[in-house]
């Protein structure tokens, strides 16, 4: 078993897998970080992404191009979390619950959508759908191992990396960042400063819907070349974990979401190796779950820890 | 000196009918530090909400540089020239000093960018101008109080205040921050800025402004320049004449310790000690009375006792058992009762029925429960009951608790509190916002409950019937237990007033009296 987790390790064909399994879950948790940051929770991350990649299929097959179809599958995603905008922050809903809502909702509208225009419940392959396209970089792919893992990628997967920069430029070197976190952490505050708070959540419900809509694209335009039912495999919840993981930055992101892909890609290969697949299947929700469980330990810890601190150096004046 | 600000005939009414400002009048001139005082509940915190434009008032006019003015909002207010620093400080945790003081008018780069280097320099230079040493580049978590202080005086002033509310803004401060911060004050005053200065610290207000208004029950009772008064004068006007309720009350017998209570402290989010190492022991047959301004600890140490809050240090020892942070489950197994000091959100389920909440904490027992199943008709039986026995007026126990006047809510949290299988019984508030009739039926259990010979901590604001309930007293200011009294009849208002306010301090060696070791 040792032996094989280092051929395992050294492969760069095992890390082209990570990176491509890691581009969604980065892009979802990505969208978790923004709406958390602004102290609004995205459930439908899930429903956003499944729209997208349904729309995806349906709108480049229809049109024949696979740049109508990601930005149908985009408008998709973003519909949605103007949907979960409006119940929980017009008509004062509590935003879990409409997201959970909205996410069942898709589960099973976008079978009956598929359903009714394929007459399959389970697959889109009848569909003469398009795939965005792999690029080869220049420069990075000659780069001697590197360039395999890196280089060859679908398109949406430089997409993911480039949204870790605009999310970090949004949070950190706009003005609206700073809104974005006063509205977050203290909303009488950011109201007391004239911010209106509701106007910052729905600007972070609809960049977590593009960043959702990209990634459900991707999953059914690249990753698979078909919309299949539930083909978001509640990457959208494991986002909401991440972002935890991830303590609310663009850049602890990448890290969240290497665990989930980390573990993923090693799925995939354990399935050669015949132990139990559904056992396997689990096995990147679960790293998740635990690493979610640390951090939380690790940040109470440190919590109480400060307090002791502040109690005790309060003694010594 | 001229008159900047003036409230006429002002009135505010709040929804449920309670008259918070009755046709107060109020003048502030430019230039002067006003000190505002009164006790809690006297309504300067709704009259500054009104001159802040948080709320509109009912009647009544508000005028600015003689001119009427009517704000819809804070905003509004601000934009006139107004600025408050609130009792609980307006700033986000992880963002720097520079960061808060410009948030909601943040400078701009040519390209679009957030300018975080001109935040800054903005920081820095109004810091110099109004000599209020801050660190701009530092976050708020990890500055002191003080600090945090001056930065929410700088906001307003960044935002162009002319006249500047404080409210209570030493609450939170030491002593030798709070020097700090009054002279920093009076240098504004100087300046050219309006201060009005709300406190119920009198030494504060003597040290500091030059003129007091007082209030009491929602009206201006007396404004003084500060040469021409002195404190017992103010103090007679903010008291007033309290009536103390006559009760039929035997002799205390205090037996053996029940709750023994070591070194318990308590650091809120903010980082603020609320509680500061607090030991006393509870005896059986004796109600001990806890006083002290809101917010100096008390309800935190009712959380931590009761099980809502975990102490950071020290204990809680029932006879034998250690209660150290227990949950509120295991508190009431160990025979601990507490009647809540808000009925709305932890006294009561309010969309529940009487006997539902009645029985809250005993469902599971055998009486009432058999083989997974409620047996309704004993639950019907003990609720019935338990209604007649406290007088709570409703149609039927299957009322919802929701539909009850403030009076009969807390009737049924004293009813269940009261008849749980407890020998400790920790009672806060227990008649906040109830009418004359229920408060004396509600003195009267508490007292025969004594003569049961249990144990009971009472908590209460209303220094009225602290007094005429308690046998023994223990005052606490900041957090920490400042005196105790073992004869709570042989004291007087007048000088718990005098420990309430921290102006004077038992020494440690009678405070310690109270552990009865």
């Amino acid at each position: 078993m040792m032996e094989f987790l280092a051929s395992v390790f050294g492969s760069s064909n095992y890390w082209f897998i990570v990176v491509r399994s890691t581009a969604p879950i980065l892009l979802v948790t990505l969208g978790a970080v923004i709406t958390e940051q602004a102290g609004i929770k995205n459930m439908a991350l899930e429903g956003s992404m499944l729209w997208a990649a349904l729309t995806g299929v349906l709108a480049s097959a229809w049109t024949g191009s696979p740049w109508i179809g990601l930005a149908a599958g985009v408008a998709a995603g973003v519909a949605i979390a103007l949907v979960l905008g409006l119940f929980a922050l017009k008509l004062d809903a509590n935003a879990v619950l409409v997201g959970i809502a909205l996410n069942l909702l898709s589960t099973g509208g976008t079978v009956f959508v598929l359903f009714s225009i394929t007459g399959d419940k389970g697959i889109s392959s009848s569909l003469p759908s398009k795939v965005l396209p792999m690029v080869s970089v220049p420069l990075l792919r000659d780069i001697p191992w590197l360039g395999k893992v890196l280089s060859g990628q679908n398109l949406i997967v430089y997409l993911a990396a480039a949204a870790v920069v605009v999310i970090h430029v949004i949070l950190n070197k706009l003005t609206i960042g700073r809104r974005i976190r006063a509205t977050g952490e203290n909303v009488e505050a950011a109201r007391a400063a004239g911010i209106d708070p509701d106007r910052i959540k729905f600007f972070t419900l609809i960049v977590s819907g593009v960043l959702a809509g990209l990634a459900g694209c991707f999953l059914s335009m690249g990753y698979t070349s078909n919309f299949t039912s539930g083909i978001s495999a509640g990457r959208g919840y494991v986002a909401n974990a991440a972002q935890v993981v991830a303590g609310g930055t663009a850049v602890g992101s990448i890290f969240a979401a290497l665990i989930f892909g980390v573990t993923d890609a090693l799925a995939t290969f354990l399935q050669s190796r015949g132990l139990p697949p559904e056992l396997i299947q689990a096995l990147p929700y679960a790293v998740t779950i635990l690493g979610f469980v640390v951090v939380t330990l690790v940040r109470d810890r440190r919590e109480a820890a400060r307090k002791l601190r502040l109690f005790a150096g309060r003694d010594d004046r | 000196m001229e008159t900047i600000l003036q409230a006429v005939d002002l009135c505010k009414v709040y929804g449920n009918g309670t008259a918070a400002n009755k046709f107060v009048n109020l003048t502030v001139r430019r230039g002067e530090i006003l000190g505002l005082v009164g006790e809690n509940g006297a309504g300067k915190s709704t009259l500054m909400k009104v001159v802040y434009g948080e709320e509109p008032p009912s009647s009544g006019t508000l005028l600015l540089d003689g001119k009427s003015v009517r704000f819809g909002s804070s905003r509004d207010a601000i934009a006139a020239g107004i600025g408050m620093v609130h009792q609980h400080f307006m700033l986000v945790p992880s963002l720097t000093l520079a960061e808060n003081l410009v948030l909601g008018r943040e400078p701009r780069k040519k390209s679009g960018m957030y300018d975080l280097n001109r935040a800054v320099r903005i920081a820095e230079e109004l810091s110099a101008k109004y000599n209020l040493r801050i660190i701009p580049r530092a976050r708020v978590v990890d500055v002191s109080v003080s600090m945090r202080q001056k930065l929410e005086i700088l906001k307003t002033l960044y935002r162009g205040a002319r006249i500047l509310i404080l409210d209570e803004p030493t609450s939170v401060l030491t002593p030798q921050e709070t020097d700090e911060l009054f002279a920093e004050l009076k240098a504004l005053r100087d300046k050219g800025q309006t201060i009005i200065f709300i406190s119920h610290k009198l030494g504060e207000v003597f040290q500091l402004c030059d003129r007091v208004t007082v209030m009491r029950d929602g009206a201006v009772i007396a404004t003084h320049d500060i040469g021409d008064v002195d404190r017992q004068t103010i103090s007679n006007e903010m008291v007033g004449r309290e009536v103390r309720l006559t009760l039929d009350k035997k002799a205390a017998a205090p037996g053996g310790t029940a709750l023994e209570v070591r070194d318990l402290s308590f650091v809120d989010d903010f980082g603020i000690t609320m509680v500061d190492r607090v030991s006393f022991s509870l005896r059986k047959g004796e109600i001990l009375g806890v006083v002290g301004v809101d917010g100096n600890g008390q309800s935190e140490l009712v959380r931590i006792l009761t099980g809502h809050a975990r102490t950071l240090t020290g204990s809680v020892r029932k006879g034998g058992t250690d209660l150290t942070n227990a949950s509120p489950r295991k508190v009431r197994k160990a025979g601990m009762a507490h009647v809540a000091e808000d009925r709305m959100t932890v006294g009561t389920a309010l969309p529940a029925s009487i006997a539902d909440n009645l029985l809250a904490d005993r469902y599971s027992e055998p009486a009432f429960t058999g083989g997974g199943f409620l047996r309704r008709s004993a639950i019907q039986a003990e609720a019935k009951g338990i209604v007649q026995r406290f007088d709570i007026r409703c149609s039927s126990p299957n009322q919802a608790v929701a539909s009850l006047s403030g009076g009969n809510m807390q009737k049924v949290v004293i009813g269940r509190e009261f008849t749980a299988a407890a020998d400790v019984l920790v009672v806060s508030q227990p008649t906040r916002g109830v009418d004359i009739g229920a408060i004396e039926f509600i003195h009267r259990t508490i007292l025969s409950m004594r003569d049961e010979g249990k144990a009971i901590l009472l908590v209460s604001s209303d220094l009225g019937e602290v007094l005429s309930l308690s046998d023994s007293l223990i005052v606490m200011h900041s957090g920490k237990i400042v005196a105790w009294f073992p004869d709570a009849s042989a004291v007087t208002d007048k000088e718990l007033g005098l420990y309430m306010l921290g102006l004077k301090t038992q020494d440690e060696i009678e405070i310690r009296k109270v552990l009865h070791e």
